[in-house]
């Protein structure tokens, strides 16, 4: 028997490799202790808010945050135009701002999973029909789209959710099409084939595993789009309806007060603006460090 | 006389070729009804240059790619009637690319033992300890058991590829370039480790290669190939000492060159390799063959048993014969 080749395998922990290039890169550290913090206060927010967001106390309106000179510690983020304290209805909007983004990208990556990796596993017939439908996807409004129906439905919650979910497919299913393309041609499917796999065997371990990175980004954009596309609903006011403290909805409800009370827009606008770039710098920063070339 | 293994009876596989939206699509025609017999313990060589249908025909044969017309045969069933799992036991492939071979996201020791896996081993003690015996057989040293494939050098990784292929101890090997994507000082090792293994576990290969040199050690037959057709076929030893087809003959010559390793044998074969999409009329290798006749554009020739090989070449035609010398 030959002697084994001269051998290279590095002694570093695949974990530790794993913190060390998380270290490197900042942005990624920077999106996910933003996104992290998000997500704790909005599983926390009973416990952070100061007041009840629903409780409305018409002597105190519009009150000024706290670096104004009319403003005070009590209401910190000061109040709306019903008087409702501005702070609490911010930590209660993250809940409906992520459970938007979040729930809207779980339907739509699935559909757009499950349709990419069909087309880019199969082609053929299938992958026809599902270029076809990205085409009549890509061709319709999401905005349009999604203000008629809401319009017609009724905006709520669940209806917000899934009326997104089920327009923002579109990027999942082309970048899983054309990623499972990719790995199909590699010879590791085909030696899996080959010792007998079944269709669903090699698309669960030899082809998910290695576009999950892709899917992880997209993911993230898709979500980051769901809350901007819901602000942007509710600042029509066909989002999810008052007095569901929705970001987007702050926004919109003090639009009219925008002049003389521009906290009303800033504070909601800040809110929603660092959360949607934490999201994208915590995707890019995924992908960056997932990637199998880099694993070393 | 010992068993065939693999009977393959004028396979043909066709590609269409789409050539952009208006202008509809093409065929190209890869393997063209390859007639081919294995028998228990050969090693078939299939050489050609790059393109003539050697990976097709291989995956043709190992079940992955249906092929347009003809029938495959292995161990006397055909591959259409075999089950999934019984044509994994019966035959393996081993892939040129051993960076695309192995999936980068799992350890060695799983890659190894997918097989097992798949034909319904569950005892994950029973699976480690095969999969670690089939690591020593193929050079592996027991520690890579948990590195993934990019911890390992091109030479380690086919190791993996073969210890796969041969962990559930199939009877059939389908080597595709084996050694094409390795350093020129590992491949000798790997060759040799295929060879012992042979003998070892009395296996049956078909090795794909496009150069002749490679294989003459290992063969004990070798088929030529050219534009999906086998030109020549013959043991190894009768086939190398006097070569029929012009195209054999410039192929060993391209051997002699100082470097038989860069990719297609360049040679005294004149005219470029032809598109598949449009193959040349009569003879396929007529516009290169340096024996040409009128006659070779005009008629495909037939194939001849001449001293003890196949051929298939207007030289060797029984009609023609006169008008060659
Ligand atoms: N999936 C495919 N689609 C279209 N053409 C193909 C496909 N696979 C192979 N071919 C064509 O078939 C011919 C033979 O290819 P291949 O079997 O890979 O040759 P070899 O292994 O001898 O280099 C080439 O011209 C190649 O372009
Ligand atoms: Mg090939």
């Amino acid at each position: 028997m030959p002697i084994t080749d001269e051998v290279k395998l590095d002694d570093g922990s695949k974990l530790g490799s794993l913190t060390k290039k998380i270290r490197g890169h900042q942005g990624m550290i920077i999106g996910s202790v933003i996104v992290f913090a998000v997500i704790a206060i909005a599983l926390l927010a009973p416990l952070l808010a100061p007041h009840d967001p629903y409780e409305q106390d018409l002597m105190k309106r519009l009150l000024p945050p706290f670096w104004d000179s009319r403003g005070s510690w009590e209401h910190i983020f000061g109040t709306d135009h019903l008087g409702r304290d501005y702070l609490s209805r911010l930590i209660y909007g993250a809940r409906i701002s992520l459970l938007i983004g979040i729930g809207a990208a779980l339907i739509s990556g699935l559909i757009g999973t499950i349709m990419g990796v069909m087309a880019g596993y199969f082609g053929g017939r299938v992958d026809m029909v599902v270029t076809f439908l990205i085409t009549v996807r890509l061709s319709m409004p999401v905005v349009l789209v999604a203000l008629a129906v809401v319009a017609i439905v009724g905006g709520s919650l669940q209806v917000v959710i899934t009326v997104l979910g089920l327009l923002l497919w579109d990027r999942f299913a082309v970048v899983m099409r054309s990623s499972t393309l990719q790995i199909r041609s590699m010879d590791y499917v085909a030696a899996a084939q080959a010792v007998g796999c079944s269709v669903s065997r090699v698309l669960m371990t030899e082809v998910m595993p290695n576009v999950v990175n892709n899917l992880i980004v997209i993911t993230t954009i898709e979500i980051a789009h769901a809350i901007i596309l819901e602000a942007a609903l509710s600042f029509l006011g066909l989002g999810v309806q008052p007095p569901l403290p929705s970001w987007g909805l702050m926004v919109s409800e003090g639009k009219d007060m925008m002049l003389f009370e521009p906290w009303l827009i800033t504070i909601p606008g800040v809110a929603l603006f660092l959360l949607v770039l934490a999201i994208n710098l915590m995707g890019d920063g995924v992908r960056d460090i997932t990637a199998p070339e880099n694993r070393n | 006389m010992s068993a065939v293994m693999i009977n393959a009876k004028n396979v043909t596989r066709n590609f269409s070729i789409s050539r952009g939206m208006f202008r509809g699509k093409q065929i190209l025609r890869a393997v063209s009804g390859v007639d081919l017999t294995v028998k228990k313990g050969e090693v078939l060589a299939l050489v050609g240059e790059s393109g003539c249908g050697k990976t097709t025909l291989a995956k043709i044969i190992l079940g992955l790619l249906p092929q347009t017309t003809g029938s495959v045969d292995l161990c006397g069933q055909s591959i259409m009637d075999l089950p999934r799992l019984e044509l994994a036991r019966t035959i393996q492939p081993i892939f040129q690319d051993p960076y695309s071979s192995l999936n980068p996201r799992k350890t060695i020791g799983s890659i190894i033992g997918l097989p097992m896996r798949v034909q319904g081993v569950e005892n994950s003690a029973t699976i480690r300890r095969k999969v670690q015996k089939t690591m020593d057989l193929v050079g592996l040293a027991a520690r890579h058991y948990n590195a993934y494939p990019n911890q390992l050098s091109g030479g380690q990784r086919q190791r993996v590829a073969i210890a796969r292929a041969l962990v559930n101890r199939p009877q059939i090997v389908v080597c595709d370039e084996p050694t094409s994507a390795l350093d020129v000082s590992v491949q000798s090792q790997i060759l040799n480790l295929l060879s012992d293994l042979r003998k070892e576990l009395n296996l049956t290969y078909i090795i794909i290669s496009h150069n002749l040199a490679v294989v003459e050690h290992i063969a004990t037959r070798v088929a030529v190939m050219y534009l999906g057709r086998l030109v020549e076929e013959a043991k190894t030893s009768i086939l190398f000492n006097n070569p029929h087809h012009p195209y054999t003959r410039a192929l060993l010559e391209s051997v002699l060159t100082p470097e038989p390793d860069l990719g297609i044998p360049n040679t005294q074969l004149g005219a470029s390799y032809p598109n598949p999409i449009d193959p040349p009329s009569g003879c396929a290798f007529h516009p290169r063959c340096a024996q040409v006749m009128p006659h070779c554009a005009m008629t495909p020739p037939l194939s001849n048993n001449v001293n003890g090989r196949f051929v298939e070449c207007h030289i060797y035609n029984d009609d023609s014969a006169e008008n060659a010398d």
